[in-house]
C-alpha cells in the first residue's frame, strides 16, 4: 500500500513538472503561429511569393526559389523581422536564368519554310536573320494553318505585315 | 513584360489546360510560347484565344509552338489534307522524290517522328516514307 502511495506521488510530481513546462511555453508564440506570420510576411512581398516555411523552436527554415539574389537576401530580412523568430535558415535558391529561345539558322529555316508554303500558292515567304516575312493574300483559315506551321519552325518572328487576308 | 500582359489570357489558358513543359519567354519584342498540349482540342483552344487577342495573327509579336503529345510509334494518323492526296516522300523535305501517296482521310501508321515537320509513315498498302506532319492528325488513344 505504501509503495502504491509513493508511486502515486511520483506520478503527480511528474504531471506537475510537465504541466509547468507546458504553461511556461504558452507565454511565447507557438511555432505554428510564427510559421503563419512568416508565410504571410513573405507572401506580402512581391519578390518572395510561394516559399515553404517551417518553424522549430523559433528557428524559421525557408525554402523554395526566387528570381534573383536580392530577393534571396530579402527572405532573411523579412523572416528575421517576424516576432518570435530567433534565427532564419535561408535555404532559398535563385532560379537559373531562362534558357534563351532557340532560333533556327537561316539555311535550314529557308528550306523548312519552302516545305511549309508549298501548298499555299498565294503567298511568298522569305527568311532573313530568323525572321519569316510573308507577303501575298490568303483566306483567314488558310493563313491560320500556315502560321501554325511557320511557328513550329522555330523562327525569330513571323512578319505578316505584307499579307492581305481575303474574305 | 508588356507582351506577357497583352497575351495573359492566352498564357493563362496554356497553364490551366495542362500544357507540359510550358515555357513562356519574352525576347526582343516577341513572346515565345512553347510546350506540349495534352490533346488537339487544347491546341485548337490556344489558337482560338490567340486569334481573339491578335485578330488573324498579324502583329507578329507571338511565336507559338505547342505540339500535341501522344502520336507514339505504331499509332494511327489520319490524312487531313484539304482534299488532295498527301505525298509520301523518300526523305524529309519537299525536294525529296515522291514514293507514294496517301488519300485524303486515309489512315496511316506512324513509324517515327523525324522532327515536328516530317513523320515517317506507312500507308495501308505498305508504302513507307516521309509525310508532312501538318497534314496528319494523330488519333487520340
Amino acid at each position: 500500500m505504501k509503495r502504491n502511495i509513493s508511486r502515486l506521488l511520483l506520478l503527480l510530481g511528474a504531471v506537475a513538472i510537465f504541466s509547468s513546462i507546458v504553461t511556461g511555453c504558452k507565454s511565447k508564440p507557438k511555432d505554428a503561429d510564427i510559421r503563419k506570420a512568416v508565410e504571410s510576411a513573405l507572401q506580402a512581398d512581391p519578390q518572395t511569393p510561394g516559399l515553404m516555411v517551417e518553424v522549430t523552436n523559433g528557428v524559421a527554415t525557408v525554402s523554395g526559389q526566387v528570381q534573383d539574389a536580392s530577393a534571396q537576401a530579402e527572405v532573411t530580412t523579412i523572416a528575421g523581422g517576424v516576432k518570435g523568430v530567433k534565427s532564419v535558415n535561408n535555404n532559398v535558391s535563385v532560379a537559373p536564368p531562362p534558357v534563351p529561345v532557340e532560333i533556327t539558322a537561316d539555311d535550314p529555316l529557308t528550306s523548312a519554310v519552302r516545305d511549309a508554303t508549298k501548298d499555299f500558292p498565294g503567298v511568298t515567304a522569305t527568311v532573313n536573320d530568323g525572321v519569316i516575312s510573308v507577303t501575298g493574300e490568303l483566306k483567314a483559315a488558310e493563313w491560320k494553318r500556315l502560321k501554325m506551321a511557320l511557328d513550329g519552325l522555330k523562327p525569330r518572328k513571323v512578319d505578316a505585315a505584307g499579307l492581305k487576308i481575303s474574305k | 513584360m508588356l507582351l506577357q500582359n497583352k497575351y495573359k489570357a492566352l498564357t493563362d489558358v496554356a497553364s490551366a489546360s495542362g500544357v507540359r513543359n510550358l515555357q513562356i519567354r519574352e525576347q526582343d519584342g516577341v513572346l515565345y510560347i512553347n510546350g506540349e498540349a495534352p490533346t488537339g482540342a487544347v491546341k485548337d483552344e490556344l489558337w482560338n484565344v490567340y486569334n481573339k487577342l491578335d485578330p488573324n495573327f498579324l502583329s507578329g509579336d507571338v511565336v507559338m509552338d505547342v505540339n500535341v503529345a501522344s502520336a507514339a510509334s505504331g499509332s494511327k494518323a489520319k490524312v487531313t489534307t484539304q482534299r488532295s492526296n498527301l505525298n509520301i516522300r523518300k526523305g524529309p523535305g519537299t525536294d525529296q522524290p515522291i514514293v507514294g501517296k496517301a488519300a485524303h482521310h486515309e489512315m496511316v501508321t506512324l513509324v517515327s517522328k523525324t522532327n515536328d515537320q516530317w513523320w515517317l509513315v506507312r500507308t495501308a498498302d505498305g508504302e513507307e516514307g516521309y509525310a508532312y506532319a501538318e497534314y496528319l492528325t494523330a488519333e487520340s488513344n
